[in-house]
Parts: structure tokens; C-alpha cells; sequence
């Protein structure tokens, strides 16, 4: 089903990507393609421990380092990555506080000689214990959420479950390893990157610098995939291009290969949560007791804002009369995680969800029966307080993914130890930043017309695979009724584009695309019936800008973490279908059936390509993507062993999408980026455990964890 | 990529004869015939771990790049022949179908059509794919030097982890399977890899029972090398049942853990295909 307004006319049409051809031929030119000539070529030299102390950098012999330039923590103005708190350093100070952490940047025109240089720098340390796990260290970041009487809930509940899940790391492997290439022109830094958040790398260059916005430009390059990987990360790589940049008065490259690239990036936050449930006898819920932990790394990065999200959505699409929801980041000796579509959800989401569904079984109940018992509806208040205004329409997503997936007819058939299962998870996810967020990005937006009667869309929201150049170009077309060939939208250079806030948080559809809506709006009232070009003639220039403006009625304390979390929320029903080998314990998803709520479709190819992509990545963070630690950072630094699923491995993908429109999104639109990623993984450690008739809490479930 | 291409040397003979002239001096030269290998070396900065000079067998082609049936009915592999050509030839697909399973399930289309099987046999990956195969159906290798030549079995081709009985002089020039003896419903190959595609082994095992009393079964990535049980055919052959023929095979197996699974993990894999082995072949 492709729902779409037949009186739109692109809103809701499946236009061919704005740039797609160029990827599809080889004509994109990312980072690593532009020429640069004179550049020098620039490599990393990263610590070999843990956590310890310098003591000793050798330059070895054999190497002419007098051509070399070396850039070490006394060529930095100001050396901190400019984010949340400032604690994470651009170059290590002494103080080794993860394995990979940047020490020494050098650069060289011969990129061999930079490869053979790099094997001649000898580091000595004075090693000190590590903490490699969630607990022993100190906690960084905490929340606590409470909503009516929870321990007098659990002492009315007749049944009460306790259980502990964990989800492990996972990382991005977006088909372009980072990379950045960086020149000053006079006092003028260019920065050319793969990135999402151009005006995060703005920020943290501003700031280690000590120099002016202006003085600073950064151009988006074609980016091949994000996924969050490149929110906050890219910031590093672009301070470490541009000191070379400056101590050798050279442009510089600095082009991350796979294995660097998984190595020392950030990940998808490693998680641990106790989960406690009371409900009575005939399956109502009463009280949640959610315990969730993260581990941050090494330094801050994003991971409060991670925690917080995990926390938001603990309480998943259920009514809870009492509720007590406690987060801890806790500080380790890993590379710092960082941003991972879902940004914390998933893993809170996988706890939950797996709880209800024991929870269900330990009542002998259909979990989809007690779902239904506990859903929430319009008018219910979530454990932040926020009272939901809106009806979810969960009954009929659930139903009509039970009847898609031939639910009730394989859960008879497949008996528990068979070999095959089905399971089940509801999820919802909050579409943008929470309500303070947004107000804080107070995000930008403008459209511009051109004497040649054409339109630009300006906007630093960036096109990082999903499509965000055609959706933005559907929607401005739309509101100024021009064909879409009349607007534009161009790469990304921060010198021409308003700060529309980063591109991350599912939020560029719904979000920013509602600024570029209304800004359209605003131009076509403008016009008044007179063409662009007959504007722009008579008046100079055509421009319309708009700012974010919160809902109506929206409150959100981050104080006291109470009131309306997120503006909107998407919901997804997800059904697995499982097979376990018999001889070699390999869990085979067969099928994701799910129905998908994420308001107005604005293009469905699109939004297929989204949450089909995003169900793919789930299903491997849920049964082979194992991000294999030692001391802290990823053994497993290879597209050969880090195993992401082939087109072979990954699942038949069933959806069926069912809209209800948010008044206050792009054309109706809600998330979607990240939803994909919360459902599927419980839904399939549930078909496994009814397959092989164990528990599954905690993933990846690997073959070697199945097979004992 | 992680090497300095300035620091190797590679040598480009144009002729058999020339290759083997220029390994006649002396000189450590690494062959190159799919380059699928030396490309992850290249790639990964372990290229001067290998050797510092090279010699691609690239010309060679016209005399090496061949796979045929010969007049007594042997099947010959030239060293240059591609797990494509392998895959897709009429008479591989008719007499040996698990070296026609083996080659497809060998990385992706692209490695298929540069790799070749001399050159996963040279490599001694103990995770090659083709080489439980090949070794199930008794596979030799011809190996040459300027001055002649010599044939010996793939099963007794491997010293050691990456260690193998060829000499710096020699080159292998083709692979000899025997004719056929083995009806196809008394063939079984199983790769289990790390996913379902474009994987390494974790483990991978051909077996082969031809009801005379001759059995085969060899085992990737579960020892140093590829190995033919040699202990657990016999006792099979003999009428052993699984849990003896298991107790047996534990003897001649010494998987451990590593970056892609565990020793855990590859045992009880490896007890399970045994079973299913001697399920599916009649003895």
C-alpha cells in the first residue's frame, strides 16, 4: 500500500533520487576523489594502550623527517573537541585514556613515505590498569524519571519479573570511510569532508582555533552513508587536517582507510539494562522499574544526549501507572561511542521489548494478546508525564501485521525447540530533539529565487544517502506549485547556508522539512502570482527565511526530566520469522514483516529504502555484528570479520505502511530514519528463542552463543 | 593502503620458461597469479612481511590458464585457471561437484574471476574452500622448475601453517584429479562461514564415501592446515558408527580461537557435520 494525496503533486510521488544518477555512474565525487595538487598526504599516530602515560616518542631512523610536518599537542591553539563538555582533547595531552587515541599528526606529499614514516614513530608508556566495562568507572551522565507510587505498584502487582538484557556495540561500516581535506587560504580555513553536521565541524574549528565563524567554511563533499557515524566524529578528523594545514601551509588530505576508520571511530553505545515488571494475573501492567546503563568511553562526546534518548524510550508504546526510570553513562577506557541510528533507543527498546515478551510468556499470554492489553492510546500519560494527544493507532498495526505475517497460524504450528520461530516487538520512536532540544538548535531554513526564475534551497541539512535533496525539493515544489525542475539544491557550503541544524535525530524530513515547507509558503504569498524571474526583476532578490517554532502547548523541563519528550512520535510493529540451523546453530531471518507508521510518506521509494535499510542494519546488530573488544577498541577491524549481512543474509522485508499525519510535520511527515532500527532485533531474539527453546537477553546472538 | 609500492620490486616474465629461469637464480620471488591475496597484504601494510620481491605470472596465461579432461580421463587444472573458469566448466560441473559448490561459495564474483586455485593452494590459508574438495578427490599438484618437474599428493603438500613442500624454484603448474569415482549422492560439502555470502570458513569439510571402502573426508580451519582425516576414514571405512568415528576425529583436529569463532564453536560444528556425513552416505 502507497498511500499518497492524489490532489499533491509530488508530495507522496516516488520522484527518481536528485542524485541518485550521479552516484549510480560513478560520476559523485567524494573527498578522497577531488585533486589536489601540492597537497601533502596525512596520517594518524594513535596510542597502543589503554590508559597510561607517555613517556617516551622516538623518531626512528632511515625516515627524512626534516620533509615531514609533524603536528603534537604544542601546535594546538586551543586543544579541545568543542562539544557537550570539553574533555575530549584533539591531540592526546599525556594522558592516554583509550587505545587509538590521536597522539602525533604527520604529513608528507609521498603517501608511501607517510605509511613507512608511521611504522618508524615509537611510543613508550607507563601503562596503567584499564576499565573495559560498564560499571567499575565513574559515572558520567544520570537520569531519573519517576511517575506515581512504583514501589506501592509492584506490591499490588501479582506477578513481578526481573530480568537482564545487554546489547553490544556495533558500528556504522557507511560505505565511505571518513575523511577530510583541509587549506587555509590566508586566515580562511576550506574544509572539504564526508559529514553530516557541517556546522559542528564550523563550531569545533571556531573554537580550536580561536577564530571566527566566518573565518571558517565547510563544504559537504558527496557522502557516502552516515548513519550517525558522522555527526559528531567528523569534527576530529577535520581539526586534525586543518593543524596540518596550518604548520605546513599546504593543503592536506587526510583520508581514513576501513581499517583506521572502524578502529578508532566512534560506535553504537554498549548497553546493559535490569529490567523489573509487575502486572497482574491477567496481564495488565503495573509497575516498570528500568535500570539502564551505557558505556560512554573514554570522553563525553554525545553520550548524555544518547543516554537520554535510551531513557525516553524505555517505557516503550506501553501504559505504565508506575514507572521509575534511572540512566548512567559510565565512563571507560574505549574510543568514545557516539552517535548510531536510533541514538539509545534500540538498546532500551531491545530490553523492554524482550521483557514483555517473557513477560507474556511467563502469564502463558499471546504476546501480541498482551500488547494489546497494555498499548497506549490518546489521552494516556508516559512516564516523563506527557500526556499522548494524539491516538496511536497501535490495535490496527498489530492487527494487521499479525494477519501479514501468518502470526497466530506459525506460532501454533512451530513448536517451541522446532528449529523455526516467530516473535514480536512494538516500538515507537520520537521524532527530532526533545523539546527543549529543537528549541535550543532554533534551527534556519531560507529559499532564494534566481533571475533566471529558478529556486535554491538553503539549508544545512546535509544529503548523506537518504534523500534529503529530494525531499526537500518535493516539498518546496510543492508549496510554491513550480515544477520541481525549477528548484535547486546545491552542495553544502556553510558560507551560503543558515544553520538548519544537524542532520541527525530523524528530523530532516519532518523537522527541517516543515522550515522548508513554510518558507515555500511564505515565497508563494510573496509572489503573488508573479513568476520568480518577474519578481527578482522588479525587486532586486526574492528570499524567505524561517526559524523553528515550537508546538503549541509543548513543555519539556530538562530539570526535573518531565513533560512532552517529543513533539511526535512513529510507531512500527515488527513480526520475525527465524530458522535455526540444526547442524551449525546459524540463525536465518527469514522474513521482517512490519507495519510502519511515520506519518505522510513524502517520497515511498524513499521510505521504503529507509526503513528497509534500517531493518537490514538491525537485523545484524542483532544476530552477527559483533564487535569483537580488546583493550577496549575493535580486533575485528575488517569488512571480512566484522560481518555485516549480505543481500543473501538479510531478510525478506514485508512492510506495510499505515500514516497518521502530524499537523505540525513537513506535509504530515514524522521520522523515519531511525525507527527501523528499534523493532527488529528483539522480534528476532524472540523468533530464535522460540526456534530453540532458550531465553536470548542478550546480542549479537551468534552461533557460537546458540550452539552450547 | 598501507605500503609504500616504491619499496617492491616485481618481475614480469613473459614465458613459462622465462618464470622459471628467473626462479632458477636464486632469489626469493613471490608468485602473483590471481593477486587476491597480495592485495589484502598490499592493503593492509603486510605486503614486506610476504617478501620484497615479486613475480607476476600474469603472462603466463596462454600456456597455464586452462582446465581440460585428458585422454586417460584425468581432470587438469592449469595453475592460471580462475574459480570461474573452474566453476563453469562442462566437465568440472558433470564429475565434481563439490569443487563446482567450493569455487562458488569462494568470496565474491569479482575474486572469482581473478582468484585462482594454484594460487589458494600455495597461499595455505587453512580456510581455503576448494581444498577439502580437491583433496576428496585425491587432487595432485605438478610442480616445475627449469630443469623439470615432479608430482605430488595435495594432501601431503601442506608442512605447516603456510608452510608447504614447494621449493623457491618451483612453481606449481596445474592440479590433477584423478576420473571420477564417487556417485554424486555420496558427495557432501559444507562451508560454514561467518555469514551466507562473501565469507571466511569457520569451518569447511568434504567428505566422499565410493562403497568399496574408500572414504575420504578433509577439514578446513579447524588445524594449521587443511587436513584429510586420514585416522577417522579408515575407521569409518571400516564401519564405525559417529560417536567412535568423533572420538576419532578429535585426535586429528586442533581448532582453537580466533578473531572469526572459537574452538568451542568449530568442535561441536565439526561433530555435528561428521554426523551428518555419515547420515547422508551409506557405508
Amino acid at each position: 500500500m502507497t498511500p499518497s494525496n492524489p490532489t499533491y503533486q509530488y508530495v507522496g510521488k516516488s520522484v527518481l533520487r536528485n542524485e541518485g544518477r550521479n552516484k549510480v555512474t560513478g560520476r559523485a565525487v567524494y573527498v578522497d576523489d577531488i585533486a589536489t595538487p601540492g597537497a601533502l598526504y596525512a596520517k594518524t599516530i594513535r596510542s597502543t594502550v589503554a590508559c597510561g602515560r607517555i613517556k617516551d616518542i622516538q623518531f626512528g631512523p632511515g625516515i627524512p623527517w626534516d620533509e615531514f610536518t609533524v603536528v603534537d599537542v604544542r601546535d594546538i591553539p586551543h586543544n579541545v573537541v568543542e562539544l557537550i563538555k570539553a574533555d575530549q582533547p584533539v591531540l592526546c595531552d599525556g594522558v592516554v585514556r583509550h587505545r587509538e587515541e590521536p597522539i602525533l599528526l604527520i604529513a608528507h606529499p609521498d603517501k608511501g613515505m607517510v605509511e613507512n614514516a608511521a611504522r618508524e614513530i615509537k611510543i613508550t608508556y607507563e601503562v596503567e590498569p584499564a576499565i573495559l566495562e560498564i560499571g567499575p568507572g565513574a559515572v558520567q551522565t544520570e537520569y531519573l524519571i519517576v511517575e506515581g507510587d512504583v514501589d506501592a505498584a509492584f506490591a499490588s502487582s501479582d506477578i513481578v519479573f526481573e530480568e537482564t538484557y545487554q546489547t553490544g556495540s556495533q558500528e556504522h561500516v557507511y560505505i565511505e570511510p571518513n575523511g577530510f581535506i583541509a587549506e587555509w587560504q590566508g586566515d580562511r580555513i576550506v574544509l572539504h569532508g564526508s559529514l553530516q553536521c557541517p556546522y559542528y565541524v564550523v563550531k569545533a574549528v571556531k573554537m580550536c582555533f580561536g577564530i571566527e565563524e566566518k573565518q571558517v567554511e565547510v563544504i559537504q563533499e558527496t557522502t557516502g552513508g552516515g548513519f550517525g557515524g558522522k555527526e559528531e566524529f567528523p569534527n576530529v578528523v577535520a581539526l586534525h587536517a586543518a593543524l596540518l594545514a596550518k604548520k605546513s601551509g599546504k593543503p592536506v588530505r587526510l583520508i581514513y582507510d576501513r581499517q583506521e576508520d572502524m578502529a578508532c571511530s566512534t560506535k553504537r553505545h554498549p548497553s546493559v539494562s535490569r529490567v523489573k515488571i509487575g502486572v497482574s494475573r491477567d496481564g495488565v501492567l503495573k509497575a516498570l522499574d528500568f535500570d539502564f546503563q551505557i558505556d560512554a568511553g573514554a570522553y563525553v562526546t554525545l553520550s548524555p544526549v544518547v543516554l537520554s534518548r535510551g531513557v525516553l524510550h524505555a517505557g516503550g508504546c506501553y501504559r505504565w501507572p508506575a514507572a521509575r526510570i534511572r540512566g548512567r553513562s559510565f565512563t571507560t577506557n574505549s574510543p568514545p561511542y557516539g552517535a548510531f541510528r536510533g541514538f539509545g533507543a534500540p538498546q532500551s527498546l531491545f530490553a523492554t521489548e524482550c521483557a514483555i515478551n517473557a513477560v507474556a510468556d511467563r502469564l502463558g499470554m499471546d504476546p501480541a494478546e498482551f500488547r494489546r492489553k497494555n498499548f497506549l492510546h490518546k489521552g494516556d500519560k508516559m512516564p516523563t508525564g506527557q500526556v499522548l494527544d494524539v491516538e496511536p493507532n497501535l490495535d490496527a498495526m498489530l492487527d494487521r501485521v499479525i494477519a501479514m505475517s501468518g502470526w497466530a497460524e506459525k506460532r501454533a504450528s512451530m513448536k517451541k525447540g522446532s528449529g523455526r520461530g516467530v516473535g514480536l516487538a512494538t516500538i515507537l520512536h520520537g521524532t527530532g530533539f526533545t523539546g527543549s532540544g529543537e528549541v535550543y538548535l532554533q534551527s534556519r531554513v531560507a529559499l532564494a529565487g534566481r533571475a533566471d526564475g529558478k529556486v535554491d534551497i538553503l539549508v544545512g541539512s546535509t544529503e548523506i544517502g537518504q534523500g534529503t535533496e529530494t525531499i526537500f525539493r518535493q516539498i518546496a515544489a510543492e508549496a510554491l506549485r513550480l515544477p520541481m525542475e525549477q528548484v535547486e539544491f546545491h552542495k553544502i557550503r556553510t558560507s551560503a547556508v543558515p544553520n538548519s541544524g544537524p542532520t541527525v535525530a530523524s528530523r530532516t524530513c519532518s523537522v527541517v522539512g516543515r522550515l522548508v515547507q513554510r518558507a515555500a509558503e511564505q515565497m508563494f504569498e510573496k509572489l503573488d502570482g508573479k513568476s520568480v524571474a518577474e519578481y527578482v526583476k522588479a525587486n532586486g532578490s526574492l528570499r524567505t527565511e524561517t526559524q523553528f517554532e515550537p508546538r503549541p502547548g509543548l513543555k519539556w523541563d530538562d530539570a526535573t526530566y518531565k513533560g512532552s519528550a517529543y513533539g511526535a512520535y512513529s510507531w512500527m510493529c515488527n513480526v520475525a520469522e527465524v530458522q535455526v540451523d540444526p547442524v551449525t546453530a546459524t540463525p536465518k531471518v527469514e522474513t521482517i514483516f512490519a507495519t510502519v507508521d511515520i506519518g505522510t510518506l513524502i517520497n515511498p521509494t524513499l521510505a521504503y529504502g529507509q526503513v528497509e535499510g534500517g531493518v537490514a542494519q538491525a537485523v545484524g546488530w542483532a544476530t552477527s555484528e559483533k564487535v569483537t573488544l580488546r583493550d577496549g577498541v575493535m580486533a575485528n577491524c575488517q569488512m571480512t570479520n566484522y560481518i555485516i549481512p549480505t543481500s543473501v543474509d538479510a531478510p525478506d522485508i514485508q512492510l506495510e505502511f499505515m500514516p497518521t499525519p502530524d499537523p505540525f510535520g513537513a506535509f504530515g511527515a514524522k521520522g523515519v530514519g531511525e525507527m527501523p532500527m528499534d523493532g527488529p532485533a528483539p522480534a528476532v531474539t524472540a523468533a530464535i528463542g522460540h526456534a530453540i527453546n532458550k531465553t536470548i537477553s542478550a546480542i549479537p546472538a551468534t552461533p557460537e552463543d546458540l550452539i552450547s | 593502503m598501507r605500503t609504500n609500492l616504491a619499496d617492491y620490486e616485481c618481475l614480469t616474465p613473459g614465458s613459462v620458461r622465462e618464470a622459471l629461469e628467473q626462479r632458477a637464480t636464486g632469489r626469493k620471488l613471490i608468485p602473483i597469479a590471481g593477486g587476491t591475496d597480495v592485495m589484502v597484504w598490499m592493503n593492509d601494510g603486510h605486503l614486506g612481511k610476504v617478501g620484497k620481491v615479486y613475480q607476476s605470472l600474469h603472462a603466463l596465461a596462454g600456456e597455464w590458464r586452462y582446465v581440460k579432461t585428458d585422454t586417460e580421463g584425468n581432470l587438469r587444472i592449469g595453475a592460471l585457471a580462475t574459480y570461474s573458469d573452474v566453476r563453469h566448466h562442462e566437465d568440472v560441473k558433470k564429475n565434481y561437484p563439490m569443487l563446482v559448490h567450493s569455487a562458488q561459495v569462494t568470496g565474491a564474483i569479482q575474486i572469482q574471476n581473478r582468484g585462482t586455485l594454484a594460487g589458494n593452494i600455495a597461499n595455505g590459508s587453512p580456510a581455503a574452500d576448494t581444498v577439502p574438495a580437491l583433496m576428496v578427490y585425491d587432487a595432485k599438484l605438478r610442480l616445475v622448475n627449469a630443469s623439470g618437474e615432479r608430482v605430488v599428493e595435495l594432501s601431503e603438500f601442506f608442512t605447516g601453517y603456510r608452510a608447504n613442500v614447494l621449493k623457491e624454484e618451483e612453481l606449481i603448474s596445474e592440479i590433477i584429479l584423478p576420473k571420477p569415482r564417487f556417485a554424486a549422492d555420496q558427495q557432501y560439502y559444507r562451508k560454514v562461514g561467518t555469514r551466507e555470502a562473501q565469507a571466511i570458513s569457520k569451518v569447511v569439510f568434504a567428505g566422499a564415501n565410493d562403497g568399496k571402502g574408500n572414504v575420504r573426508m578433509a577439514w578446513g580451519s579447524v588445524a594449521p592446515i587443511t587436513l584429510r582425516s586420514k585416522k577417522t576414514e579408515d575407521a569409518v571405512a571400516a564401519g564405525a558408527a559417529a560417536d567412535d568415528a568423533w572420538a576419532i576425529l578429535q585426535t586429528e583436529i586442533t581448532p582453537i580461537d580466533d578473531i572469526r569463532s572459537t574452538r568451542d564453536y568449530r568442535l561441536k560444528v565439526s561433530q555435528r557435520i561428521l554426523a551428518d556425513f555419515l547420515g547422508k552416505v551409506h557405508q
